[in-house]
């Protein structure tokens, strides 16, 4: 028999979260509330003696599915604007009409169903490994040809033809050297061995700060100095 | 309390993935909504599996599972080929493909 404060709690984290399904604006917070789904389900199949099943649950759709929807949000861009301008006259109420029917004509005709509960348990991995390879081992060989299927299928549909040639590392200089920029390294900050750090500007052989060796990001943030009290020592140390 | 509980809250489930379907416009959140189906129906076989007492409904649960994984893979695929395409992922745009 099943516990009913666990059978509430699974019922209020795998319910709750599946809403965001229909009123969350975005995607990211739908994937996150369906893995919370997922985990309420993986509950609820080791509260009904499936320990198996349980752990698959967190692996597969946890682990695998939901970082894969994940990846692809990420890949998409996660601000995609979702237009609200129904094509369809009233589409949302006919959607809420048409799927509470659907969950009230489920909950009404289970019901009226009466049911025996056997009190054994099955749900060990041995036994589902003996039923699994024994009478379903055609099944699972072509659920294994079903994978790679559907691997290869990814890999053609994503793949992406490449539609000029490669260019080479000479026609990369060639092409920059034509475009008029510097075809020597910028210098590196800091002062050679007086201040080996980002901050400082590296200084010419007459003492004057070479402000192309910083790097422009630290410029923006105002986090650079400048070399000029590195230049008095360098004086300093010139008169000794 | 009963294992057909979880049948009941199998069908709340079911309902709720298969409104998403129909609402959203975006195209990952209504193939989660099918994902979340799939679930609903595996909760159900589970229950099934516990209250006959027999392994069966666990192992077509596992089918489903396996299936649905491959199924992930290529529609999250064919998404990426159409946003491509389309720069959107929205299920309205489509619609344009009628003359």
């Amino acid at each position: 028999m099943v516990n009913p404060v666990l059978f509430w709690c699974v019922a209020a984290i795998t319910v709750v979260p599946s809403l965001s399904l229909l009123f969350a604006r975005k995607a990211v917070h739908v994937a996150m509330s369906i893995v919370l789904v997922m985990v309420g389900l993986a509950t609820a199949y080791i509260m009904l003696d499936a320990p198996f099943l349980g752990i698959v649950q967190i692996v597969v759709y946890t682990g695998a599915v939901m970082m894969l929807f994940l990846f692809v949000l990420m890949l998409v861009g996660v601000d995609q604007r979702e237009d609200l301008k129904e094509t369809i006259a009233g589409q949302r109420w006919i959607a809420f009409l048409a799927a509470g029917g659907l969950g009230v004509l489920l909950i009404s005709m289970i019901a009226r169903v009466s049911v025996s509960v056997q009190d054994t348990t099955v749900g060990d991995p041995e036994r589902i490994a003996n039923v699994l390879f024994s009478r379903y081992v055609l099944v699972i060989e072509s659920l294994g040809a079903l994978l790679i299927t559907a691997a290869v299928g990814a890999l053609v549909l994503t793949h992406v033809p490449r539609l000029r040639r490669k260019r080479t590392q000479a026609e990369v200089a060639e092409g920059r050297v034509l475009v008029g920029a510097n075809p020597v390294n910028k210098p590196m900050p800091g002062v050679y061995a007086r201040h080996n750090a980002l901050d400082i500007p590296a200084l010419d052989p007459d003492g004057n700060a070479i402000e192309a060796s910083l790097s422009r990001v630290l410029e923006v943030r105002h986090q650079t100095q400048d070399g000029v009290e590195f230049r008095a020592q360098i004086e300093e140390g010139d008169e000794k | 309390m009963s294992p057909i509980n979880f049948v009941y809250l199998a069908s709340i489930l079911f309902a709720i993935g298969s409104a998403a379907v129909l609402l959203r416009r975006n195209a990952i959140i209504a193939f989660m909504g099918v994902e979340l189906m799939l679930n609903a129906a595996n909760l159900s076989l589970v229950a099934f599996s516990r209250m006959h007492g027999q392994v069966d409904g666990q192992v077509m649960a596992f089918f489903v599972m396996v299936v649905a994984a491959a199924e992930v893979v290529v529609g999250l695929a064919i998404i990426i080929a159409v946003f491509r395409a389309r720069q959107s992922i929205s299920l309205d745009e489509p619609a344009e493909l009628r003359g």
